[in-house]
This record gives structure tokens, sequence and C-alpha cells, in this order.
């Protein structure tokens, strides 16, 4: 009986597609060595997705992480990339704690130890380097090193919206700007999108990237295209953490899922198809609020297009995709949810900045009062005492 | 300025196989290569295109601000692209009076370098130093106000611990470390 056992779970973690097999998958489900992370969990039987190379070692599993999260980190101007850490004047920072691995602050399969993010170092962690910050800072004096990482405060990777200069340039905004309007995507004449669609016979998901290569792109590093990324079949709202409508469970998704044939409306897309399957509280709340409310006028023709926000604004929001090959700029749908996800500050330049003030923006996110803005006009203040 | 590091660091590497090139040798061809790159940046970009010609701004924020990348970035960026090649050499521009206190002096062979420079920047500074597991020959060359760009930001930022620096004057110092065999 052993031999048979570990026949079968031996089969299942070398066998290439167990991962989608219905008789090998819950041995794979088996060999997880703990829970994955949200972000994570819908590949987690694509073990080889980040165990590409056997006996690879924490470098192996480096290069599956930057095989998909490099880009981005890239493109977020990255607080503390690897370049910083393969400085030697480093060398001491590093015997305390090895920036240049993300595995050394993101270990998976360890819930018992995961925080938010996906972080597993204690919540205190920057402290093994910035522990004299309030000899710069003294503002900083007596705060706690878990709360550095505060919603509104610092990010470890994304401080595009956080960092001192750009808080100083929006100290006086209003709560709502005086012409909110959210960014409008560069599209075709009317005719001519539709004359392209009607001549698609089968809209599968390689129709779709003959014209749509970006948005395909976002589609399969978000949420919902992350498990035919690595080679699985498609996610469906069944599979998710979140709460989902039971009657969609078993919704395969792809591009047709929310872009419905034969008319391909977005702005079906933009509300409609998210609330065909999400049913979670956020989710659910979202036809009460102000947001929504804007987005039925504009739908009514009652404000102009830009004025509504559906769930894609901020989620899927359009953002401007500069080809450096082509140099061309266009106006497009970032179908990658992470963009915009977490931490929720990444939300705040692409999407909340189009109708809403800083310090509304933070607040609001953060839902609670962030002292960012003040701290940052008391330092000016104090700067100009000193100054003669 | 990255290719021509790279390229510098390729020559440099490969010779000291077959021409026994000393580690200072090295050192300062790579100095000569970084610091004349800085000079053309920072004279013929920045200072004629900002302080002179008006025509556009240097910022930090450059991608925010539609502007230039301070000299100083430039630097950096070259030196991290340099990093990412994994060549094994490694350079850094660092003060006594940093604006970013990052780029202050942390090693013992960094603080006596940055002073001796400082001090007579005709100079260059060398030694030997262990950081980590591994022995590195470390050079340090004085890194002076090329041009009125230099002085006219560095003593007018808000960050700034000097505000009287001059033309001509060492602002910091050139840090090169090579690891040693």
């Amino acid at each position: 009986l052993s031999v048979a056992i570990g026949g079968y779970l031996a089969t299942a973690l070398l066998v290439k597609d167990a991962a989608d097999d219905p008789l090998l998958a819950p041995a794979r489900a088996m060999l997880l060595p703990g829970k994955t992370t949200h972000g994570h969990h819908q590949i987690e039987l694509a073990c080889e997705g980040c165990h590409a190379t056997p006996f690879a070692g924490k470098q192996g599993l480096q290069s599956a992480c930057e095989s998909c999260h490099g880009a981005q980190l890239k493109a977020a101007d990255d607080t503390h990339p690897l370049r910083k850490f393969t400085d030697p004047r480093n060398a001491e920072r590093l015997e305390k704690l090895d920036a240049t691995l993300c595995v050394t602050c993101h270990v998976e399969h360890r819930p018992g130890i995961t925080l938010a993010m996906g972080v597993t170092q204690p919540g205190d962690f920057c402290f093994q380097c910035h522990a004299e910050v309030a000899k710069d800072r003294p503002s900083h004096a007596g705060m706690r090193f878990d709360t550095c990482n505060s919603a509104g405060c610092h990010k470890y990777h994304d401080n595009r919206a956080l960092y001192e200069d750009f808080l100083a340039k929006h100290l006086d905004d209003p709560p709502l700007l005086s012409a909110p309007r959210l960014r409008l995507r560069t599209t075709k004449k009317p005719r001519e999108m539709r004359e392209a669609h009607a001549r698609i016979e089968r809209p599968t998901e390689s129709a779709c990237r003959e014209c749509h290569e970006q948005e395909a792109k976002g589609f399969l590093a978000g949420k919902h295209g992350m498990r035919l990324a690595a080679g699985l079949s498609a996610m469906t709202p069944g599979q998710a953490r979140l709460a989902m409508r039971k009657d969609a469970a078993h919704e395969a998704l792809g591009c047709v899922s929310c872009h419905t044939a034969p008319e391909f409306d977005t702005r079906k897309a933009a509300v409609e198809a998210c609330l065909g399957c999400h049913a979670d509280e956020h989710s659910l709340a979202f036809e009460r609020s102000g947001h929504h409310a804007l987005w039925k006028k504009e739908l009514a023709g009652e404000l102009p297009a830009g004025s509504g926000v559906s769930c894609a604004s901020c989620h899927m929001p359009r953002i401007e995709h500069r080809d450096e090959d082509l140099g061309t700029r266009r106006t497009l749908v970032q179908h990658n949810q992470s963009e915009t996800l977490e931490p929720s500050e990444k939300m705040i330049r692409p999407v909340c900045l189009n109708c809403h003030g800083l310090g509304f923006s933070l607040d609001a996110l953060a839902k609670r009062r962030v002292e960012s803005l003040d701290m940052v006009r008391q330092r000016f203040i104090d700067r100009e005492r000193k100054t003669p | 300025m990255k290719r021509s590091l790279a390229f510098a660091a390729s020559i440099a590497f490969s010779t000291s196989c077959v021409a026994q090139v000393s580690y200072k040798e090295m050192a300062d061809a790579l100095h000569a290569v970084m610091e004349s790159d800085r000079t053309v940046y920072t004279r013929v970009i920045v200072n004629r295109l900002q302080n002179e010609e008006k025509v556009i701004k240097a910022s930090e924020h450059w991608k925010d601000d539609k502007a230039l990348a301070l000299p100083a970035q430039m630097f950096r960026y070259g030196s991290e692209m340099v990093a990412e090649k994994r060549l094994g050499f490694s350079y850094s521009l660092l003060s006594i009076w940093p604006i970013n206190r990052q780029n202050a002096a942390k090693t013992a062979a960094e603080k006596e370098g940055l002073e001796a420079v400082a001090k007579d920047p005709a100079k260059a500074f060398y030694k030997e130093e262990t950081l980590g597991k591994t022995k590195y020959f470390t050079a340090v060359y004085a890194d002076r106000a090329v041009s009125p760009a230099c002085v006219s930001c560095h003593n007018d930022h808000k960050d700034t611990p000097k505000k009287d620096f001059k033309l001509g004057q060492t602002m910091g110092g050139v840090v090169i470390r090579i690891p040693m065999k």
C-alpha cells in the first residue's frame, strides 16, 4: 500500500499536466507544504511555475519571482531594488536581512507567519536598516517600527504616491477637484470597431489578442488570467477565495466572460460583468455608493464621459501605454488588477488623483486620518524657521 | 556613459589576464571614464540647458517633472546598471555633505578617503578593506563642482547640509571597489 501511495504521489509530482488532472490534482494538493498566499493560490498546484529547476535553491525561486513580478517592480521605481543590495557597502545590512532575495521576506506556504502582502518577516523588520531614522526625521521619534508600513505611510517597494516631495506638491489639494474626470480610452471610430468585431467568427482569446495585445497581456498577468498564463485551465469563480455568486461558480474566465459577444459592450464589462460573479461585501456595496450614482448618470447621458466611476475605473483603470518602439502613447484599460490593488496606495496616482486630492485619497484608502501631509507641512515650517 | 564604462571594465578585466594590470591602474582607468562622462553630462547637458539656455530644468523627480535627470542620478543609474552586469567591481558617489543621507560615508575607508580627497583633491586615496567576506581594493577620487549648475543646485537644495560650495571645490568623492583575489 505504501508503495502504491508513494507511486501515486510521485506521479502527481512528476507528470506535467497533473495540476489539471482530476485524478492527480488531489495528490498535488496533498503535497503542498502549507496554504499558499492569496496572490498565488490560483496557481498553487502548478508547482513547476515557481520550482522550475530542481535543486536550484533560492536563486531558482528568485528567477521565478522576477519572471512574473520583475517588470512591475521596475515600473514602480522599486524603492529597494536588488541593485541597491549588491553594493558591497551594504554587506553588513545583508547579513541581517538578505534583501537580494524575494524569499527572504516572502516565503510561500507559511500561513502561520504570513502578514499582509505575503510578508513573512516580523512586522518591524524596517528596524534592521532604519533604526536611526529619528535622527533625520525627528517627527518619527517614538514611532514603533511595525507602523512604518501603515496605510498611507511607507511601502517597501512602491512609494510613487508617498514620497515627501510628492506629498509636498499636494498639500493643498481639495477633497474633490474642480474638474473631476477619468481618462478616456484611445479608441478607433465606432463604425470601424463594429466592423472589425463583426468580422470575428469565433471570439477566442487568440482572436482578441490580434488587436488587443496589451489588454491580453494584462489579463494574463492578473487574477482573472494567471491560471491560463501558468498553463492551467481557466480560472472559475468557484476557485476564488473571495465570496462569489454560486450561480457563476463554473464560469471559465476568458475575454468574452466580461466582453460578451456580439456587442462587446465595455460599459457592461465595467460593472455588470463584475457583479455577475463578485459577491463580497465591497462589491455588493458598490451599487449604494456615490461612485455608482455618477456612473448611472454618465450612462443616462446626464454627465459627460469620464464622470462616472465603475468597478473597472478603479480596478482596471485606463492608463497611458507608451510603446517605445513605435514612439506612440495610447490610453488603454489595464486588465491586470494587481497594478492597482495591493497595497491600495498603488491606486492613488492612476485612479484617485483624477478626481480627488491626495489627502482625501490617502484617508479614504486608509479608512482613517493619515498624518503624512501634516508631517510634511510641519517639516517645511520647521525648516523655514531654521533658515536665517 | 554606461556602455563606455562597461567597455572599459571588460577591457580592464580581460587585459588583467595577460598584461597584469594592477588594481590601482584599473581603478584609475575606470575613474577617468566616469569623471569624463560625468563632466560632459553636467556641462553640456544640464548646465547648458538649465542654467545657460533655460530650456529645461533638471529635477530629482525628473519623470514626474518631465525634466532632466540630475548629474548625480545619471551617475547612480549607470553604476546600478553596471551592478546588474555582475562584473565584480562597483562604484558610487559619496560625500561628507550628502543631500541624500544614504550617500554619506559608511565604512572606515570611505570616511578616511573622503576626508583625504577633500584636503588634497589632486591626490586619489587607495586602501584595502574587507566588507562581508570579501576583500576589496578601494579607491576614492575627488568629485569637484565642474559647473555653476553643481554649485547652485547643491547650495539651494532643501536638504543640503552645506550651502557655500564654490565652483571647482570638492563636493564629494567617487568610490570604486574592486574585489581582490
